[in-house]
């Protein structure tokens, strides 16, 4: 699993690295079961705060991406997320109301925009259940 | 009192007639990585000093640890570590000594780990004091102020003049520090993307008080920066969201706090509007403290001498 981070950009460290994690799952980079690096192992890999890795994971274990077992470290589940379906849904309706906005701006059509998010759909080959097929 | 490790509340600290801090305060929060940022000469090594009890505050009060920075105990003192600006070492130890030495002075003086951690940044332990690069010399700093396990850590500009590995060294013992101990930090720098990297929180000196006193995620999750040209003669709002409004040769910059969509939309409808950006830690940085910027919560000297007796 590749976690990369930009100190610079305007999303917040500990949310770049929820992403990040999240994202290495969906891609199907990391699978259930792997072990995520430990907290002082990732902040100096990415040369960041230790609490702002310990704070990525507490979201991470709430949200149902990792577990954390006494002193073995943190495991990835391989579920997605275990958000409420409402939470998700805004969360979802959140994400692509900003994708639709900056495309808007960038003056592509609703019809370019959809494709655009098939072919996005695509590439991470979810299926119906949000699992990789 | 609260259960802040640094507190500065009021404090006012002159030399002559240069009034340095003009009514410093803010808080430094337990396991917290506090940043202090300003333009050289805006007072952040004065406000450290007095925090180690070398300067006296002339007005306000400022602790450490729970006490009043100018009659810190020995108990104290040994709680904190510090890496001062010139990294001053006696010229006449090597490595070895100034570790012995260190060692001497503090009962929880680790010696196996700073001479190991001294061997893992390449220094021999024969190595003469004045011989020392400035970057290793800053390193073995580090390494003696941290050894001994501090629940604070201050740290004046402490990357001044190091170049980008070593700097990046540098921060991976603070890193280690901060994961093995949770040490609570305050560090004045000057480099930004250090900063953005550690930093829970960031204060923007100016002029001798905080400009800026907030979390990092903060700013950048609820300040937003934009270019707004208005239709005809719109005024640019006013409200307590609107931190700051800077003129450009044409309409405003505008650095709004928690604003709404509703706002942006009545800003767009009333002239011509740039996407809201959050702002990078430089640009805040230089809005604030630019040169084309009035100089808030100044006060002249002479008025506050007057209003509190004289020095």
């Amino acid at each position: 699993m590749i976690i990369r981070i930009d100190p610079a950009s305007p999303d917040p460290l500990f949310e770049q690295v929820v992403f990040a994690i999240k994202s290495a799952v969906a891609k199907g980079s990391a699978s259930a079961g792997g072990k995520l690096p430990s907290v002082r192992e990732l902040a100096r890999e990415l040369a960041i705060n230790p609490n702002t890795v310990v704070r990525a994971y507490e979201v991470l274990e709430r949200d149902g991406v990792i577990v954390r077992r006494q002193g073995a470290g943190c495991f990835l589940t391989g579920r997605g997320s275990d958000l409420a379906g409402a939470e998700r849904k805004r969360q979802l309706h959140e994400l692509l109301r900003r994708a639709a906005t900056e495309s808007f701006h960038l003056g592509f059509a609703p019809e370019d925009v959809e494709r655009a998010l098939k072919k996005c759909l695509d590439e991470l080959q979810f299926d119906s259940k949000g699992k990789k097929a | 009192m609260s259960s802040a490790v640094v507190t500065f509340d009021g404090v006012h600290r002159w030399f002559g007639k240069s009034h340095v801090l003009r009514g410093l305060s803010f808080e430094v929060a337990p396991g917290q990585v506090y940043a202090l940022l300003g333009r050289n000469g805006a007072g952040k090594t004065t406000a450290l000093r007095i925090l180690l009890g070398f300067l006296a505050p002339l007005a306000g009060s400022a602790h450490v640890l729970g006490r009043d920075c100018t009659d810190l105990l020995p108990e104290q003192r040994g709680r904190i570590g510090y890496v001062g600006e010139e990294h001053r070492l006696y010229p006449t130890m090597t490595v070895q000594q100034a570790v012995n030495f260190e060692a001497a002075t503090r009962s929880t003086f680790r010696k196996d780990f700073a001479l190991e951690a001294a061997k893992r940044c390449g220094l021999r332990s024969g190595q003469r004091v004045p011989f020392l690069s400035r970057g290793q010399r800053a390193q073995l700093s580090l390494i003696l102020a941290v050894a001994s396990g501090p629940d604070l850590l201050i740290c004046d500009d402490p990357a001044l003049g190091l170049d980008v590995v070593m700097r990046r060294e540098f921060l991976d013992v603070m890193i280690d520090l901060l994961a093995d101990t949770g040490c609570t930090v305050l560090f004045s720098s000057h480099f930004l993307s250090d900063v953005e990297r550690v930093a829970d929180r960031v204060g923007i000196l100016h002029e001798g008080a905080l400009l800026v006193d907030a979390r990092l995620d903060d700013l950048k999750q609820r300040v937003r920066k934009c270019i707004w040209v208005p239709n005809g003669d719109a005024k640019p709002p006013v409200g307590d969201n609107v931190l700051r409004v800077g003129a450009r040769r044409q309409g405003f910059d505008l650095t709004l706090l928690d604003a709404t969509e509703a706002m942006f939309a009545d800003l767009a409808k009333s002239g011509e509007l740039s996407p809201p950006e959050a702002p990078s830690l430089e640009d805040l940085f230089l809005d604030i403290t630019g040169p084309e910027q009035p100089g808030m919560l100044r006060e002249p000297i002479e008025q506050f001498l007057s209003k509190t007796g004289g020095a």
